[in-house]
């Protein structure tokens, strides 16, 4: 098959500009098209080559739609029970303080089953990274309604929306934790258009350099689509992402170097 | 007078044609395409030649399909 519009003549490794980072296996990503934990992981992937840390860190995989992120980062993974990533972060980041540990979590494991880890590692200042993915759903199970889920939105389990009567606020867990004096470094981020995914790899490298440097806990949320949950395309749920989401998760660092700015 | 110039290689098989890079791309360059890969998926293809190298396409795709070049020639 030929390639249209190619320039051949200039793919050099002089003039490559981007790449799969080698910290990313080989292995095709099983998640649904457009879906930003693909993103995501790359993103990690790349601070951590960009680090020259591949040797030295450890990840712990979650149970939702990320509970084969192993088979991806080519790395030491562990995985953990559901929502107890932060504790077995706790574990290794104690027996091994030289390795970098970071845990990737989504809200249903973060913000609902694993809600107890995740305030007490961050309120003891653990010394670990926590990236967090909050899509506003539970989307490995079949969409049902997340503690993060928006009020008035549709999901398998609130078809007709959520009624905060009946089923409860939404549940801002980052701005939550902010508050711990344990917590060193809070920032909510997207990873959508190419500038929001761009700063987000800077917290990223900032939330490891933080742990490198023996400080508390980074904490990352990444507000992210769950195009299959929502049932919208993927470029649609990016609109509907920012149309909906961002208003009430608004991005932006929530604590830096210890001092809350926001 | 010289001129930045990129280029892009797509891992066709990678591709699950969720069109997001083609809401990234500044020049236009990529849509989804009417063949379909091994998977079955419309994959990316080029429209145009005028990428310049900004990688926002490879920044924004889940699926790590993209490759990208970019260089300053004479004209
Ligand atoms: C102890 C236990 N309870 C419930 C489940 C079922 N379960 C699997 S994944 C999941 C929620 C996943 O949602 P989230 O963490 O938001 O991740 P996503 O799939 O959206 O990335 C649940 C409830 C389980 N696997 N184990
Ligand atoms: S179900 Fe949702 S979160 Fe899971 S892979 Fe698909 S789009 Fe991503
Ligand atoms: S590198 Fe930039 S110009 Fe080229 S296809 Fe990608 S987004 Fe478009
Ligand atoms: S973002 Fe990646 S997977 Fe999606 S259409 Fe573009 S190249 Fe294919």
């Amino acid at each position: 098959m030929s390639e249209a519009f190619a320039r051949p003549e200039i793919r050099k490794p002089k003039n490559n500009v981007f790449k799969k980072t080698k910290v990313l296996t080989d292995n095709v990503l099983h998640y649904c098209p457009g879906c930003g934990h693909g993103v995501v992981h790359r993103l990690v992937a790349e601070v951590i080559d960009e680090m020259g840390i591949q040797e030295k860190t450890i990840g712990i995989a979650p149970v939702g739609c990320a509970v084969m992120a192993y088979n991806y980062f080519d790395i030491d993974m562990q995985e953990a029970a559901h929502g107890r990533a932060p504790a077995l972060a706790t574990a290794i980041k104690r027996m091994l303080p030289e390795k970098f540990v970071f845990t990737y979590q989504g809200d249903g494991d973060l913000a609902a089953i694993g809600t107890a880890e995740t305030i007490h590692a961050v309120n003891r200042g653990e010394k670990i990274v926590i990236i967090f993915i909050n899509n506003g759903i539970y989307g490995m199970t079949g969409g049902q309604m997340a503690p993060t889920t928006l009020k008035g939105m549709p999901t398998s389990t609130s078809p007709y929306g959520r009624d905060i009567q009946t089923m409860g606020n939404p549940l801002k867990i980052t701005e939550l934790v902010a508050q711990l004096p344990g917590a060193y470094y809070v920032t909510r981020q997207s990873v959508h258009t190419p500038v929001n995914a761009r700063k987000a790899k800077n917290a990223i490298k900032k939330a490891f350099e933080n742990q490198a440097k023996g400080c508390g806990v980074s904490f990352i949320e990444v507000v992210s689509n769950c195009n299959s949950g929502w049932k919208l395309s993927p470029v649609k749920a990016n609109e509907w992402m920012e149309q909906n989401m961002f208003p009430f998760y608004p991005l932006g660092d929530i604590k830096v170097d210890g001092e809350l700015v926001k | 007078m010289a001129k930045i110039v990129g280029d892009v290689v797509i891992n066709v098989e990678r591709c699950k044609g969720c069109g997001v890079c083609v809401t990234g791309c500044p020049k236009d360059v990529l849509t989804l395409g009417k063949e379909v890969n091994g998977k079955g998926y419309n994959f990316v293809v080029k429209q145009n030649d005028e990428c310049i190298g900004c990688a926002n396409c490879a920044m924004i795709c889940p699926d790590v399909v993209l490759t990208v070049y970019r260089t300053k020639i004479e004209e």
